[in-house]
């Protein structure tokens, strides 16, 4: 049953993210940066953890997940070190994604030539 | 056709006639499949990730997210996802692996450049962006929520 709602929440996000490049004319690159916005948004009012908890990976694939993982990051260390922890946590649960997207980015341009 | 003389005021709304009107329900449908397809993969992942190697539920998404971005990078590098790409638009370009195709593809592009100022500069070119305004806005709403539970 996961893997259903995993395939619609998915979906529908990526479904948000063409209509915004279709009917507004956005770039790729404004629907990603307005996406991660909008991930911290709804993690400020603690709604992406109950679509994560509904839809799983659904919800945790998608970029607005990283948003989302940023606040909670910070806000995790805020309770332990007050105003500083914001800037301690802000990476603390995206650090996986970042560190491999740079380690995997870095080696795939070493090892392979560009297409097209 | 009236023959006013193109200039900078009227040249958007001259050339959006000659533009194709994009296939909107098409598109959203092809972005719906692959954009699922690609959570379920990662649903698929994790939850292996939970039962062979014993992650919790939670911290299993690390894993899940990194092999994602491998696969992604893997992809990118033999031009797979580029045309993934072209066919589901934003279905590939919002979930991670997305963000992952973008740091790679802009590495390889400018690698006749040298490995310092053509792959390790123009690394984070376009993903930069998503974690800038990721980080702002994380930032700042941090500062309002913890403001909030210091008064509340």
């Amino acid at each position: 049953m996961t893997f259903l709602w995993a395939f619609i929440v998915g979906g529908g996000i990526c479904v948000i993210g063409q209509l915004l490049l279709d009917v507004f004319k956005l770039t790729p690159a404004h629907v990603m940066s307005s996406f991660v916005v909008a991930g911290a948004v709804l993690d400020a009012f603690d709604i992406y953890d109950n679509l994560i908890e509904f839809a799983g990976a659904g919800a945790t694939v998608p970029i607005t997940s990283f948003g989302h993982s940023l606040l909670h990051g910070a806000m995790e260390q805020s309770e332990e070190h007050g105003f500083i922890g914001i800037a301690v946590g802000i990476f603390e649960l995206t650090s996986a994604g970042i560190a491999s997207a740079i380690l995997f980015g870095f080696i795939v341009a070493l090892f392979f030539k560009p297409k097209g | 056709m009236d023959k006013q003389p193109l200039n900078e005021q009227n040249f958007e709304k001259a050339v959006k006639s000659y533009q194709p009107k994009p296939p909107y329900v098409l598109n959203c449908i092809k972005a719906f499949i692959v954009g699922g397809l690609i959570c379920v993969f990662g649903e698929l992942l994790s939850q292996m990730y939970v039962h062979w190697f014993d992650y919790s539920e939670e911290n299993a998404m690390n894993p899940t997210v990194a092999t994602l971005i491998l696969l992604a990078a893997l992809a990118t590098g033999f031009g797979v996802y580029d045309k993934l790409g072209q066919f589901a638009g934003a279905g590939s370009a919002v979930p991670v692996t997305g963000f992952a195709n973008s740091i790679t593809s802009a590495a390889l592009e400018h690698k006749s450049e040298g490995l310092v100022l053509g792959v390790a500069t123009n690394l984070f070119k376009l993903a930069g962006s998503v974690i800038v305004f990721g980080v702002v806005a994380a930032y700042v709403l941090g500062i309002i929520r913890y403001v909030w539970s210091l008064i509340f």
